[in-house]
């Protein structure tokens, strides 16, 4: 039998010696069809565009093959290209347009332009901005995402180079996708059900003036492109297929993955920056222009995405279905979102269209969506962001008060009961998978450096301490960092601990930063973007050296998952107290208050803190349906009294008072 | 070095040895040769590899491509594979629907 082809598999003439035909306009992108390579890409305002074509590797193009006018519809450029080796072949554009930089327009048809939406990037070397084509049919077998409840999560964020890079991770590649798979059980045993993955979208390692590194890689080229280099396969252009192996085996462990994804701003910057992608094919377009042609800053970092102009927004949904449907991604986490919802001269929009979709997306549906609530110009919407219904978000004031609490500050703990039942006072409709709590990410302190700086010390990212931020709310606990001194070091163990404990005791989403769990510093630095090293690399030989604080971070997750009061309920579940029972003290000087969460049966947990730098004494609620109290963790304990396994914990001698250390956090469970 | 490759049947086993360059463009040979064995409802297919001097991704690919042609229960065997090769497919995950020998 002969199976004829569909029609569009002939080419109809022939460019630059190449076989074509005109194109389809949609999917924008390099796709394979039947016998050739479909080429779409969209601007509004060329007036010619080229598509260049490369043997891999080579400094010269093949062929350069300008799009017959025929070939366009509207502001889409659409070429069908037979015979070509996928494999072995890169490819640009090169497009022609006014250079009218006061009115927006920066052609310069010299560069050839990355094509943005390419699944892969050359990635390194001199051309390393060269679009690739993928072959796609990585075989999933039957890979589901976990979809677990939102409120379930305890979500681990992490770099994916940092996290194997150090030589003391014993990974077979190390800083790589693959490497990252042979420390999935390293996460099981720490008992996290989701990773975070700090940017995986191309960028440029080097686009740093001060040290010459972007280590973090919050500056993206291509969006729809795994980092090559995060690939131990990158140089066989295998990334597409290395990293959904990551992704389908940390799903078979049953942890979701989501991804810190930048689309506020790209690596072009502003009038100084590079040409790459956008600022070449249509820059009017892509990017929130002044009046007079100048770029809007709201990322601080030169240019800002015009991300609710209708083509941008189908990019950005695009990129997002992209990852969520083919490499299975179990949501995002957007890095600055406030400007996600800013118009094209930046206002302020009251429905903004592109939170909307993403809000209401029929592939997105079921996928996590977090705002980092906040951007570089001074909007702060945390508890305001426009959610749908569907938006989490990143909660800086829950990050700035356990801070200010654990540090000892005074007239905090009025507000840290609010933040440990779900803030309330700003996600009481949304409910607690809104809120996702943490007190340190990849952006400031480390939790170990938390309680070891009074100060940042920035000195070696070469801007004279001047970037990072000032206000961290960290205390050193009597010595400015490192020490030997026996007594800074147990009060900064338990300080540590303070923090993990009513993190992984709140409701809302935790969200631990890697190697917090086993004490890793950063010698103070704050920022650290800049530095691929020993600095920034997890060391795993802390992994033995704190084996307590380990421990001690086990169990609390553990313990989080045998207590569903503790992920969420009615604010009707919570009962306060304080010295006396049901007496909570909300006075302003008052540096001591206590939760009872009681989600029925032996749901019931009682988390006493105590900020003050004495012991107090409390008397405890009878513990209900005639059960008796059982100690989880006293902070205040040394290791490996400071917390037991759930299920196992011993009964209370006293079960009418508790005696709570100076500084510390306890918490009981009923039996 | 050109690619070459030469399948016999015995029983439910088909054998192919490939010799060469195994990508893009004779990764589609190599397609219809396990179209064949599929076609002969073989059970196992043993890739005697030791002459294969290099397989590009489109070649890993056909490894996917007799996994999911195959009937279930089929086992698929590489033989001789050189360590340059194996690391790729055991890195992005390819190693799980065969056995390597």
């Amino acid at each position: 039998m002969t199976i004829l082809e569909p029609i569009d598999a002939y080419p109809t003439q022939r460019i630059a010696g190449y076989p074509v035909r005109a194109g389809r306009s949609l999917p924008f992108g390099a796709t394979r069809v039947p016998g050739g390579v479909n080429f779409s890409v969209f601007s509004n305002h060329a007036t010619s565009v080229t598509l260049v074509l490369y043997r891999e590797g080579e400094p010269e193009p093949m062929a350069e093959l300008p799009f017959p006018e025929s070939f366009r519809v509207g502001s889409v450029y659409a070429m069908t290209v037979f015979g070509l080796d996928v494999e072995r072949l890169e490819y640009g554009y090169r497009v022609d347009g006014p250079r009218r930089p006061w009115q927006g327009h920066r052609f310069d048809p010299d560069t050839v332009l990355s094509d943005p939406y390419a699944r892969m990037l050359t990635g390194h070397g001199p051309y390393r901005h060269r679009s690739r084509v993928t072959l796609d049919d990585f075989d999933w077998e039957d890979d589901r995402p976990p979809r677990l409840p939102h409120e379930d999560l305890v979500i681990y964020e992490l770099h994916v180079r940092g996290f194997t890079r150090h030589p003391s991770s014993g990974v077979s590649a190390p800083g790589t996708y693959a490497g990252l798979v042979e420390k999935i059980p390293y996460l099981r045993e720490l008992g996290v059900n989701c990773v975070e993955l700090m940017p995986v979208f191309e960028f440029d390692e080097t686009d740093n003036v001060f040290t010459g590194v972007n280590y973090w890689g919050y500056s993206p080229i291509g969006f729809f492109a795994p980092k090559a280099s995060y690939a131990a396969t990158g140089r066989d252009h295998m990334q597409v297929d290395e990293f959904k192996h990551l992704v389908k085996e940390l799903h078979r462990a049953g942890i979701e993955v989501l991804l810190d994804v930048v689309f506020n701003h790209t690596a072009e910057g502003d009038e100084r920056g590079p040409t790459i992608s956008f600022k070449g094919l249509d820059n009017a377009t892509y990017y929130m222009l002044t009046a007079d042609g100048h770029y809007y800053n709201f990322s601080g970092t030169g240019n800002t995405l015009n991300c609710n102009h209708p083509v941008v927004r189908g990019f950005v949904l695009d990129c997002l279905r992209y990852w969520a449907a083919e490499c299975h991604v179990d949501g995002f986490r957007f890095d600055l979102a406030a400007i996600l919802g800013r118009g094209a001269d930046g206002e302020l929009l009251h429905n903004p269209p592109l939170l909307e979709s993403l809000a209401y997306d029929p592939i997105l549906r079921d996928r996590k969506l977090i705002a980092e609530a906040w951007d570089a110009a001074g909007l702060y919407q945390v508890g305001s962001f426009p959610h749908y219904s569907r938006w989490s978000e990143w909660n800086g004031r829950y990050r700035d008060t356990v801070r200010r609490y654990v540090k000892g500050d005074l007239g905090v703990t009025g507000e840290l009961a609010t933040r440990m039942v779900g803030s309330p006072d700003m996600y009481s409709r949304r409910g607690a998978a809104a809120t996702v709590n943490f007190v340190t990410s990849h952006d400031g302190f480390t939790l170990r450096d938390l309680v070891s700086y009074d100060h940042k010390h920035n000195e070696a990212n070469g801007e004279g301490n001047g970037d990072g931020d000032d206000a961290n709310n960290s205390w050193n606990c009597g010595h400015e960092g490192e020490t030997d001194d026996p007594a800074v070091l147990a009060l900064r163990a338990r300080q540590q601990r303070n923090a993990l404990l009513l993190l992984l005791a709140s409701r809302g989403v935790p969200m631990l930063l890697a190697g917090d769990e086993i004490g890793r510093t950063q010698l103070g630095n704050n920022n650290a973007y800049c530095h691929d090293g020993p600095l920034t690399w997890l060391d795993w030989g802390l992994r033995e050296r704190n084996a307590d604080l380990f421990r001690f971070t086990r169990r609390a997750i553990a313990f989080r998952r045998a207590h569903p009061v503790l992920r969420g309920g009615s604010p009707g579940s919570v009962h306060w107290h304080g010295v006396r029972a049901w007496s909570p003290d909300w006075a302003a000087h008052s540096r001591v208050v206590a939760a009872l969460f009681d989600g029925g049966g032996n749901d019931c947990v009682y988390v006493a803190a105590n900020s003050h730098w004495e012991s107090h004494t409390l008397e405890l609620p009878a513990a209900p349906r005639g059960q008796t109290w059982h100690l989880f963790a006293d902070t205040a304990a040394a290791p490996p009294m400071d917390a037991f396994e759930p299920g196992s914990e011993p009964p209370l001698a006293n079960q009418s008072q508790l005696s709570i250390g100076p500084r510390s956090i306890a918490i009981l469970v009923t039996h | 070095m050109s690619f070459k490759m030469k399948m016999s049947v015995e029983g439910d086993t088909a054998t192919i040895r490939l010799a060469g360059e195994l990508d893009g463009s004779s990764a589609p040979d190599l397609n219809d040769l396990v179209s064949q064995a599929v076609g002969r409802q073989v059970g196992k297919l043993v890739l005697l590899l030791d002459e294969l001097t290099y397989m590009s991704s489109a070649g890993v690919r056909c490894l996917i491509f007799a996994h999911q042609k195959l009937p279930r229960g089929s086992e698929i065997t590489l033989v001789g594979t050189k360590p340059e090769v194996a690391e790729t497919i055991r890195l992005t995950g390819f190693d799980r629907s065969i056995v390597m020998q």
